[in-house]
């Protein structure tokens, strides 16, 4: 692998990221936006290539440009737990789960909680929260589970952690499945709402077949939460974050009240992966518990691991190919969890710290090697 | 007195560590703990550090009962500690680190000066500010937890084990500098295995036997006593 990643090196693109002009570097940071803003309509030979519904068999798109980015918003989220905090989630899907099902049951007019609601204080049949004050609710659900899940179990540590966060998400799951008065159980929430738009030949600005308007919101979405997750981890939060995550003891000594900013890394990760839930659901139109298995959550911490912990961009690569990947080569569906399970142990083979780590990061692999190294000499 | 630690007994399980010690710190003093291996110098650190509670017994800090702090806050309150081994942050680069010691501080301009003295005292430090500190040597590392620590500007400052795994000539230099942070004016708790440099430098020393403090006094009748000669420093 360092074979392949040595050419790569010697090319010494941050370097001469940070070297270039500014005017350089905003011209490609436009260009680069322009290109993902033009993706959903690519039709230029041979780029068309990269396209999903080539063959009879593939998928729209647009929708899998709009699932990566969901995906990608989800991988930003848990990358703030697991890159820059330490902390093995295992159960993310549930917060996107609960940001899918806050939007559903507080705006779709056909769920038991707004009929409850709309029967008790007499408002008119069809009521229902709008679609941009769902939002808020989501986060505040969403932050507020993770609160609660983190208050008692981040005390505990690596593996604890993880086996406890892992019932979270199941929990979530089985009492959305379970919990028939409120969630429609099994069955689902339909006329989830989705966000308000101008008329356009008589259907909604965001609907059901009109996929690259919704990938457009989900990029716009994904731009503004990777512009705050910079801001964050480069902020005094950030360095509390690393600091903990480097050697909790020492951190506490320092002065860094760990506990309360674990807490914090739990609530940001949960109110980003509840944003992604919520663009989820809202495009379906309806949520349902089978779309948020356990399997998703352990996608999600592959994204983050594969593309490279505690590094932004490592995550959001590790999002697009393992959402992207298997929509491309949907004509090999049977070999897919086979191929995805080789790719799996080669990359943690071959280069443990991710395909594009965060430098920090990858000192930090190299420590632990040497201490490992070290410490077998000693005995 | 700064530092009452009192009848302190801190368990592992069903193993008890500290069997209810208690010791003294005055301001201004170096005081020294002294113990071999497995004699619970390291639990009387992580005790008085409040990376680990006692069961019972009480710690007082200048004046404030500190027994249910967590080791943020005593930390803030000036109860810092170096711990022991490799205590420094290794993806952080020395700069970085010693950054870390000013966490919990606003003051700028204070902190920028204090960023100087501590590369003052350990000009290693400064000749590789910008390298990863897990890169460093061990006495490098060492230099760099204290200097850490110095920078929170402890009111008393704890060591644990500083000369742990560093060759002589290293050793005889970190103790030079502790002695001379101490005439700088602050008190110092060191523990160590090493009794002969804890002890020459101590004002004051108590010896850990299993978990019980088996000896107290000046560090220079300590080195006197036969009992102490034989036991620690290897002469009949």
């Amino acid at each position: 692998m360092s074979a392949i990643t040595h050419p790569l090196r010697s090319l010494q693109i941050p370097e001469r990221w940070n070297a270039a002009p500014k005017w350089v570097r905003i011209g490609t940071i436009v260009l680069a936006l322009a290109l993902a803003f033009y993706l959903p309509f690519l039709n230029i030979l041979p780029f068309a290539y990269v396209r999903t519904d080539l063959s009879p068999h593939g998928s729209d798109w647009a929708s899998v440009l709009f699932l990566v980015v969901v995906y990608m918003i989800a991988a930003a989220g848990l990358n703030v737990v697991i890159g820059l905090a330490g902390l093995l989630d295992l159960g993310y899907v549930g917060f996107y789960a609960l940001g899918a099902y806050s939007v559903a049951l507080f705006g779709s007019p056909s769920s038991p909680v707004t009929e409850w609601i709309a029967q008790r204080f007499g408002l008119s049949e069809g009521w229902a929260v709008p679609f941009a004050a769902c939002i808020p609710i989501a986060l505040a659900f969403t932050m507020i589970a993770g609160v609660i899940l983190g208050a008692p179990t981040l005390r505990l540590r690596g593996d604890y952690l993880a086996i406890v966060t892992m019932g979270f998400g199941e929990i979530i799951r089985i009492i959305a499945k379970n919990a028939d008065p409120i969630t429609n159980g099994a069955a689902g929430i339909t006329n989830v709402p989705v966000p308000p738009g101008p008329e356009i030949d008589g259907r909604s600005f965001f609907n059901t077949s009109d996929a690259e308007r919704w990938y457009w919101l989900a990029l716009v979405m994904l731009i503004l939460l990777i512009w705050l997750t910079r801001r964050l981890e480069h902020s005094r939060v950030g360095r509390a974050w690393l600091a903990i995550r480097e050697d909790e003891d020492a951190a506490a000594i320092m002065g860094v009240p760990a506990f309360k900013y674990k807490l914090w890394a739990f609530a940001i990760g949960a109110a980003l992966g509840a944003i992604a839930g919520l663009l989820f659901g809202s495009k379906q139109q309806y949520v349902e518990p089978g779309g948020f298995h356990l399997q998703l959550s352990f996608l999600f911490v592959a994204m983050v691991v594969i593309g490279g912990s505690g590094n932004l961009f490592g995550a959001l690569l590790g999002a697009f190919l393992i959402t992207y990947l298997p929509e491309r080569f949907r004509e090999f569906q049977e070999w897919r969890p086979f191929a995805f399970g080789v790719a799996l142990v080669v990359v943690m083979v071959m280069r443990p710290q991710g395909l594009w780590p965060s430098r920090r990061r990858a000192r930090e692999f190299a420590d632990r090697r040497h201490e490992a190294q070290e410490a077998a000499v000693d005995v | 007195m700064l530092l009452q630690l009192e009848d302190a007994v801190l368990t592992y399980g069903k193993i008890e560590a500290l069997h209810g010690i208690s010791i003294e710190v005055d301001e201004g003093e170096v005081v020294a703990l002294i113990g071999a291996n497995g004699a619970g110098k390291t639990s009387t650190m992580r005790a008085l550090s409040g990376i680990r509670g006692l069961a019972s017994g009480k710690i007082v800090f200048n004046g404030e009962d500190v027994t249910r702090l967590r080791a943020d806050q005593r930390m803030r309150r000036g109860l810092v500690l170096t711990p022991e081994g490799r205590g420094i942050f290794p993806g952080m680069t020395v700069t970085e680190n010693l950054d870390m010691g000013a966490y919990t501080r606003k003051d700028r301009a204070a902190i920028a000066q204090d960023l100087e003295r501590a590369f003052g005292l350990f000009p290693r430090l400064q000749e590789r500010r910008k390298q990863v500190a897990g890169t460093l040597s061990g006495g490098e590392q060492q230099m760099l937890a204290i200097g850490r620590a110095l920078m929170s500007r402890p009111k008393l400052l704890m060591l644990d084990e500083p000369s742990m795994g560093l060759a002589p000539m290293i050793i005889q230099q970190i103790f030079q500098i502790i002695s001379e942070i101490a005439q700088q004016g602050t008190t110092i708790l060191v523990v160590e295995q090493n009794a002969k440099q804890a002890l020459s430098r101590a004002d004051r020393a108590y010896v850990l036997e299993t978990g019980n403090i088996v000896k107290a006094g000046t560090g220079a009748a300590l080195l006197d006593d036969p009992s102490i000669r034989e036991a620690y420093l290897g002469v009949a």
